[in-house]
């Protein structure tokens, strides 16, 4: 039923990007060299991945399907370090992130598998690895937003985060608003998208498997299951790192440590 | 009435300050003069415990390590150069109101809560700034120019109201000041920060400290 695209179509699609470069070059918006690079990427990093996930299929085993998680979610983690323009120095740079999205992703996306799909062995690649995908994708961006806002926020607030301590308030309360600001931004993204999915936007995933071929309303409920693991693993993800990161903020007699982010380059 | 701590620094080191060697006694003022950048703010900072630091701060016995964080703030509270403020109206900094009689001392009606902090003054900032502390009732204040941004007739009120707060409450207060005369009206004992080090402050002010 799907139809194979050939390599014939593909170029004819890349056509688009060429002709994009090919603009951008002549209005001077200097990035037809980061485009070119980018849909590069996607063609080899893609390939790649279909390549990977033929011999995963192939090859069905719980450690073939883990070691493929670690490698996916330490990618996320390196993404959300490299997001931040204030990140935290040491270890807690790529930790912090890694460790939310490992806490939320990784059980949202098993509770899935378990409870919801219940497939025999329920790690089964075919649904793992594609729903650990979205929901570590989704929850990467809110963790890199949440986290972004409150090291951001706490530099440019610095007099009031400390005239506050200086007046007596313990860390938690000085560093309320601040953190609640940060969540909320982690979290906007997916409350958006759920509330404009199907009137404005037509999701990727659904979209895919309708030209695939699915019936319409399986390819709905799938997507609307993903929707609320999305909205799961980066709501929670991103109250898990930016709590980390708020009290990361703060040291042991409560001072707030702004010595503890990178001062931001460029 | 319960005797009142006296402030003792021992050893203290920050950032290019120290080791500072001071006893501030209950109900004494003691004053701070330097150049700027010589590290006030620095030494106010650290007491407080808002910066790292190397020694000892304590009020006589107790000492700054062993108490909690936000209860050693209270007690040993900093009023900063430059008074922050994060919610909308003034009396939402105060929790529990302020004492009206404290605001009319300053020359601020009682309605001076209600007003929007982004319609004050500085002038007016400053002096709510330092009620807002002096409702926490520390025994020891922090004083980081606490006059610098009022008039002549404003800045006579905020030394009087601080100088009744000491002996009624029997505080330390260590202030700092740029004007030799100021320091001279408000204390017995003067210092002069330089190079990290406290000296005694000869500077020949207004004759005879009040305090």
């Amino acid at each position: 039923m799907v139809i194979a695209l050939s390599v014939l179509d593909l170029s004819l699609a890349a056509l688009l990007i060429l002709a994009l470069a090919g603009l951008s070059l002549r209005l001077g918006l200097g990035i037809e060299q980061r485009l070119v690079v980018s849909a590069a990427r996607t063609t080899i990093q893609l390939l790649l991945i279909g390549l990977v996930l033929k011999l995963l299929f192939d090859n069905v085993h719980f450690l073939w399907v883990a070691a493929m998680a670690a490698i996916m979610i330490t990618a996320a983690g390196r993404e959300v370090m490299a997001r931040q323009k204030r990140r935290f120095t040491g270890w807690w740079g790529f930790g912090l992130g890694t460790l939310s999205m490992f806490v939320s992703s990784f059980t949202v996306t098993v509770m899935a598998l378990l409870a919801v799909i219940g497939n025999t062995p329920w790690y089964a690649p075919q649904y793992a690895i594609p729903l650990l995908g979205m929901v570590l994708g989704n929850t990467m961006n809110g963790i890199a937003l949440g986290l972004d806002r409150l090291t951001q926020d706490a530099a440019a607030r610095r007099s009031v985060l400390e005239a506050r301590l200086a007046l007596g308030q313990d860390w938690n309360e000085t560093i309320a608003d601040t953190r609640r600001e940060a969540i909320r931004v982690g979290m906007i993204p997916i409350i958006n998208a759920m509330a404009a999915a199907g009137i404005v936007s037509l999701p990727g995933m659904m979209t895919g498997q309708i030209l695939a071929g699915t019936p319409p309303v399986e390819a709905v409920k799938y997507q609307i299951l993903v929707m609320f693991l999305i909205a799961g693993g980066t709501g929670f993800g991103t109250v898990v790192a930016v709590s980390l990161g708020a009290r990361r903020l703060f040291d042991e007699r409560q001072r707030l440590r702004l010595d503890r982010l990178r001062t931001p380059q460029d | 009435m319960q005797a009142m701590p006296a402030l003792v620094l021992h050893q203290l080191r920050t950032r290019h300050v120290g080791p500072i060697e001071l006893t501030v006694a209950a109900g004494e003022c003691v004053c701070l003069r330097g150049a700027s950048g010589s590290g006030k703010s620095l030494l106010l900072r650290a007491i407080a415990d808002l910066d790292p630091h190397q020694g000892e701060a304590r009020l006589d016995t107790r000492s700054c390590a062993a108490t909690p964080p936000p209860e050693w703030r209270r007690q040993v509270a900093l009023v900063m150069a430059e008074g922050q403020w994060w919610a909308e109206t003034v009396g939402a900094h105060f929790g529990a109101g302020c004492e009206p009689g404290w605001l009319a001392r300053l020359g601020l009606p009682a309605a001076a809560l209600e007003w929007e902090v982004a319609r004050c003054s500085t002038g007016e900032r400053q002096r709510l700034a330092l009620l807002r502390t002096l409702m926490r009732r520390p025994a020891a204040l922090l004083l980081d120019e606490p006059t610098g941004n009022l008039d002549e007739d404003s800045t006579a009120r905020v030394e009087a109201l601080l100088d009744d707060y000491r002996r009624e409450h029997q505080a330390a207060l260590l202030w700092v000041s740029h004007d030799p005369r100021q320091a001279a009206r408000v204390s017995r004992r003067r210092f002069l920060l330089e190079d990290g080090q406290l000296h005694p402050d000869t500077h020949a002010g207004a004759e005879g400290g009040r305090w």
